[in-house]
């Protein structure tokens, strides 16, 4: 690295158009609902700045409370899913043989490129009335009813009249599914990134010393990998909050998230302050659990080096 | 594994005996031989099957002679007729198109600039400088379009633009939100730049710009290729922020196929979705193959070819 003054002309021509970009385009936006945020709705379509806190407070209003909370436990649970996936897929993958290596990471990573709007709907077809599962529901529902029958039990409705599909699709379950298919990528891949960067040693002596594969998981293999858990939680869960569109469209009149309120101030109900102070509440969380981050991050660096 | 072998294992060598022999058995899996346990084979399959399963069956559900998606009815290409004869399925593709590839030119130009700034001097704010810019990749989609959204608004940017000026507005926040991936990209490859190469051109008289076109250029090709590539999926693939930043006017493949999907679901959705995923998965693997070679140290990748 050298010095931008021994070559100013050359700094200048590098550094100027990206920053001016960055100005322009992304801290003028972030400013402008910055500012919208501490601002009032006055008529139709009319906004004033008047330093008003109301669109914050109203934050905090039950109704928004409630969606908040809801929106927590939705993608908190989605998150949930998707470590419990993550780990063992990130495991498997950290584990198997180099020359399978890349490809098990390719079909990991691919889904995160096709347009997860696409990925979204391809749900549907999967959890509706007449989707997929519902059809293999349907199924073994027949055959275990054949067996009862000829268990000489047929008349007995054991399993119901009719058969009923699963309620699958338009709840929060669809949504936290749909979170779960759309975020999976990005939970394994920071957990492969920490498994594979783990001395291995450490389970081959966990192994030698009697413990068994869950005890060494808890033990060693999690406290060494956190890190990566950590940055996958993050890079699923705060997203998850904003990804209006899946909510919208597996979710039901009841599974509303913040994204979908923030979404309805700018599209529908026009309320910009109101959704400029949500989005800005989003972000700060997002900041938030970076900064998380990075304290335990460093905490753990320290107490390392102190060793 | 043989008998002669299995004597050589001494404590297991009796047992072994006992045993009838086994020729074409493997050795069971050593402690670390996670990948052949089937408690952790299951999970990854599993996952594998969630994963691609239901597009699969969207994709082979565009090629259906059913209006419903439910049964197989028999092969057919007319939901790919249909969509090619929807006039406004096709506008918003070859509007997805255009600002993509407006997308990437600028990105890419700019991503490069940036990971070259940012590798090669020192300045004052550098740190806080590499923090922004990868602010973009970091803050929620949501956040980001709802500003794009308030900012044209603000600054009153025109909306009855003729086409494809119009794309512009949409362009701009694409660029923005994408150069940083392509700055991510280049600045890997940078790492394995060998100074020495700089220098030596220098004694020999280079000056800095021959320096960059022939020394460094040449070792950034793959990364700035990849890092194209990459913008120019973000940009064909991007839904949340275009579909605060377009107007009436300006729809693209994504914001048509929300509006189609929340509507109606029909076939012809599958057929538009099929076409879109065969382009992002031929640009993204040939993007994420260029950058795997990219990251090859060179004189190792030359002599692997």
């Amino acid at each position: 690295m050298e010095s931008w003054r021994k070559h100013p002309l050359l700094f200048w021509l590098f550094l100027l158009p990206p920053g001016f970009w960055l100005a322009a385009f992304f801290l003028a936006p972030l400013s402008v609902v910055f500012v919208l945020s501490f601002g009032e709705k006055s008529g139709i379509i009319g906004i004033e700045i008047t330093g008003t806190l109301d669109n914050y407070i109203r934050a905090l209003d039950p109704l928004y409370l409630g969606i908040i909370w809801k929106s927590i436990l939705i993608a908190g649970g989605a998150t949930l899913v998707c470590l419990l996936l993550g780990y063992p897929v990130a495991f498997a993958i950290a584990f198997a043989p180099a020359r399978w290596k890349a490809l098990l990471l390719l079909i990991v990573i691919l889904p995160f490129w096709i347009n997860v709007l696409i990925r979204t709907y391809s749900l549907i077809a999967v959890f509706r009335g007449r989707g997929f599962v519902n059809m293999a529901y349907e199924w073994l529902w027949t055959r275990a009813n054949d067996l009862l029958a000829l268990a000489g039990l047929g008349d007995q409705n054991l399993l119901g009249e009719y058969f009923t599909p699963l309620p699958l699709l338009y709840n929060n379950f669809a949504v936290s599914a749909g979170l779960v298919y759309a975020f999976l990528p990005f939970m394994v891949l920071p957990l492969y990134a920490n498994i594979e960067r783990m001395d291995r040693s450490y389970i081959e002596a966990s192994l030698d010393l009697g413990a068994g594969h869950l005890r060494t998981f808890r033990s060693v293999i999690l406290p060494l990998t956190w890190q990566g858990a950590l940055s996958g939680i993050i890079i699923v869960f705060i997203p998850a909050l904003g990804y209006f569109f899946i909510p919208a469209i597996l979710g039901g009149t009841d599974s509303q998230m913040i994204g979908n309120v923030i979404e309805r101030q700018f599209k529908a109900a026009n309320d910009w302050p109101f959704g400029a102070a949500l989005s800005l509440l989003l972000m700060y969380a997002t900041f938030g659990a970076l900064a998380l981050r990075a304290v335990l991050a460093g905490r753990n660096a320290e107490a390392r080096g102190g060793v | 594994m043989s008998r002669s072998n299995s004597s050589l294992l001494a404590p297991h060598s009796e047992n072994e005996a006992r045993r009838p022999p086994r020729q074409h058995r493997k050795l069971p899996p050593g402690p670390l031989d996670y990948s052949r346990r089937w408690w952790m084979r299951l999970p990854l399959f599993l996952v594998f099957f969630f994963l691609y399963a239901p597009m699969v069956v969207l994709v082979a559900f565009s090629f259906n002679d059913s209006k419903r998606n439910i049964v197989w009815q028999g092969f057919t290409t007319d939901y790919y007729v249909a969509a090619f004869n929807n006039t406004e399925l096709m506008e918003a593709f070859i509007n997805s198109l255009t600002i993509a590839l407006m997308n990437t030119v600028v990105a890419t130009l700019l991503g490069t600039l940036v990971a070259i700034a940012l590798w090669r001097f020192r300045f004052r704010g550098r740190a806080a400088f590499e923090g922004l810019t990868a602010l973009p990749i970091v803050i929620p989609e949501i956040c980001m379009g709802v500003a794009m959204m308030a900012f044209f608004a603000r600054i009153g940017w025109p909306t009855d633009l003729p086409w494809p000026v119009n794309l512009v507005k949409i362009t701009i926040a694409h660029i923005a939100f994408s150069f940083p991936f392509v700055a991510i990209v280049v600045r890997a490859r940078l790492s394995n730049f060998d100074r020495a190469l700089e220098e030596a051109s220098t004694d020999l008289g280079a000056t800095q710009w021959q320096n960059m076109r022939y020394i460094l250029l040449p070792h950034l090709k793959p990364a700035v290729i990849a890092g194209a590539l990459i913008a120019f999926t973000l940009s064909l693939d991007d839904f949340v922020i275009t579909f605060f930043t377009a107007g009436p006017n300006t729809i693209t493949l994504p914001v048509k196929i929300f509006s189609m999907v929340r509507f109606s679901v029909t076939p012809e959705v599958n057929a538009a979705s099929t076409i879109l995923i065969l382009i992002t998965i031929v640009t993204a693997t040939l993007a994420m193959w260029l950058q795997g070679r990219s990251l090859m140290h060179p004189l190792r990748s030359r002599q692997t070819e």
